[in-house]
């Protein structure tokens, strides 16, 4: 009970600082949109080429910016906590009662929050594009982006934590982020990939996330693709906060 | 009522080095409403231990009651009687002063409207009324540290540490938040533990000192104390005549130890220089010598600290930039 007060507490307190710069919200959408208006018109033109998955050009790139919009806005939100550990803010925190699960709950709610503003925009935009896809499968997709940004969040707060530095941060993340998104068929799908790189990235949970939401878009509900996706992502989602808990917790951060 | 009992309080790092002691074994007692300052170079185990105290850092051997409460035992009890300040504090410069006072309130579990109640009566109490709204970023150096302090006392803890509170203050914000520190402890009753390595901070400031180097306490008491211990205090006066004459009346001083010349200057070392002065003027003016200036210096802090340690506390501070 304690923990849900602190972390609403937190939450709100976090949103209030977000909302006072929303222009953060917007840059943080600038690069799907741009892959968006440059990038998806190319694949129009190849969607009947052999090997792409079924569906329209929009039902296969849309849910795969959505991965991509998590995975560089969730990714990218310890920096966030290194800056409030240089200013004293979270040493100040620890010193109080307050719950230590609270304090990065409450951060990563808001980031979830922030993110699927994002995604919610990012539709529209593709919408406007010219992507058709169920409301039922968008929900879905929505679901796992909202799963997805808890997981990175959570982890990119443990990994801030531990570096406890920019400058440490910014490459490990770089050659964590850029791997896991060449990997995960984002771009373009995997089932365009030769064999040993279609292998290699199914050691990808986003792959699973990525196939899942584009089934989805699809309207197949019931399928592998949507069982593995849900299956991954909730691993990942409980192994993240683990994570996460688990450095918050520690004393000597 | 003690509200701190230090006992072997120990803190090792591991560093690539091979393990660094940082506190090696400090004991000591801290009496309620005590102002008591920790006096050291940098690198002497000051903030490690005040980490240690206010739960932020696990002790490697060694325990603490502190405000009642077990260290290691009750962590939550010790945080929910306990205020800190740290050293660098700990706002954020995106946030309004109301935010951050309200919000650490909550922090305590204090509901909004007695948060709000709380912040209006801190900002009155640290001069900071009529910036409530300011953002953080906008506030000059003592304004910040003001708030940091607010913070720090807005659960009403009976206890506060303060980790070098007017470091980076020019010397009225200094004075001006001596001032607000000695308060607390008038109004209140708050029992206030601070580091520092200013001596005349903790001259000013604190009813007693405990002196670390090296991660351990080398010595303890009031300033009055240490100053004392060491010899006494020194007399140096110029005349525009009668050099001999000015000496004679120097050596007939009670507690008068050595006495040096330099031109028309002497110096006399000098058993409570203050107690003397007066019957020194008399009799120097009956022996009629004119005198151009006279000086008594005290021992400082800065003095004891060289004679316990062979090294001047202010050396450290410029050789050395680790907290």
């Amino acid at each position: 009970m304690q923990t849900l007060r602190d972390t609403l507490l937190i939450f709100r307190h976090q949103m209030r600082l977000s909302l006072r710069n929303p222009v953060w919200v917007v840059i943080g959408l600038v690069q799907p949109i741009l892959y968006l208006a440059f990038f998806g018109p190319l694949l129009t033109g190849i969607a009947h080429s052999p090997g792409f998955p079924a569906g329209n050009a929009w039902q296969v790139f849309v849910p795969g910016l959505l991965v991509q919009l998590g995975l560089f806005g969730a990714a990218f939100v310890g920096f966030g906590i290194i800056a409030e550990m240089r200013m004293g803010v979270l040493e100040r925190m620890r010193v109080t009662p307050v719950s230590r699960l609270a304090l990065l709950l409450g951060r990563v709610l808001r980031d979830a929050v922030v993110l699927f503003v994002q995604s919610l925009l990012l539709l529209a935009a593709g919408i406007a594009f010219g992507l058709r896809a169920p409301v039922l499968g968008i929900l879905i997709g929505l679901s796992f982006v909202l799963l997805l940004a808890v997981s990175l969040a959570s982890l990119s707060y443990a990994t801030g934590l531990l570096t406890k530095s920019e400058d440490a941060f910014a490459p490990l993340l770089n050659m964590i982020t850029v791997p896991l998104l060449l990997l995960s068929g984002i771009l373009l799908p995997m089932s365009l990939a030769p064999r040993w790189l279609d292998l290699l990235s199914r050691a990808n949970p986003f792959r699973y996330i990525v196939e899942a939401m584009r089934a989805a878009f699809l309207g197949e509900y019931a399928t592998a693709e949507v069982g593995a996706g849900i299956l991954v992502a909730t691993l990942l989602m409980m192994l993240s906060l683990a994570i996460g808990v688990r450095t918050f917790r520690c004393e000597n951060v | 009522m003690l509200m701190i009992e230090a006992r072997g309080l120990t803190r090792t790092f591991r560093a690539r080095q091979g393990t660094v002691e940082a506190v090696r074994g400090v004991d000591f007692a801290v009496q309620q409403g005590e102002i008591v300052g920790f006096l050291g170079p940098n690198g002497a185990g000051k903030t490690t231990t005040l980490r240690m105290l206010t739960t932020l850092l696990r002790p490697s051997a060694g325990t603490a009651t502190v405000a009642g409460c077990d260290l290691c035992g009750d962590a939550a009890g010790v945080r929910r009687r306990i205020g800190y300040v740290a050293q660098g504090g700990g706002t954020d410069p995106r946030c309004r002063v109301s935010e951050e006072l309200v919000l650490q309130a909550q922090l305590y579990r204090i509901d909004p409207a007695e948060a709000r109640r709380r912040t209006g009566e801190l900002c009155r109490q640290l001069d900071l009324a009529g910036l409530e709204e300011r953002r953080v970023q906008t506030l000059s150096g003592g304004q910040r540290r003001r708030l940091d302090i607010a913070l720090g006392l807005v659960h009403r803890p009976p206890l506060l540490f303060l980790d070098e509170p007017t470091s980076g203050l020019d010397p009225q914000g200094r004075s001006n938040l001596w001032g607000h520190i000695r308060r607390l402890r008038e109004e209140n009753q708050t029992t206030v533990f601070l580091t520092t390595h200013y001596l005349d901070e903790a001259d000013a400031l604190c009813d007693r000192i405990l002196i670390i180097d090296h991660g351990r306490i080398v010595a303890e008491g009031s300033p009055k104390e240490l100053k004392q211990r060491i010899s006494g205090d020194v007399i140096t006066i110029e005349v525009a005549n009668a050099v001999d004459r000015a000496k004679a009346v120097l050596a007939e001083q009670s507690g008068a130890g050595e006495i040096t010349i330099s031109g028309s200057t002497l110096r006399l070392s000098i058993k409570h220089g203050d107690q003397v002065l007066m019957s020194l003027l008399r009799a120097l003016d009956a022996a009629k010598v004119d005198l151009v200036a006279i000086q008594l210096a005290r021992p400082s802090l800065d003095d004891v600290f060289l004679t316990l340690s062979g090294r001047s506390l202010r050396e450290d501070i410029h050789d050395s930039t680790a907290a």
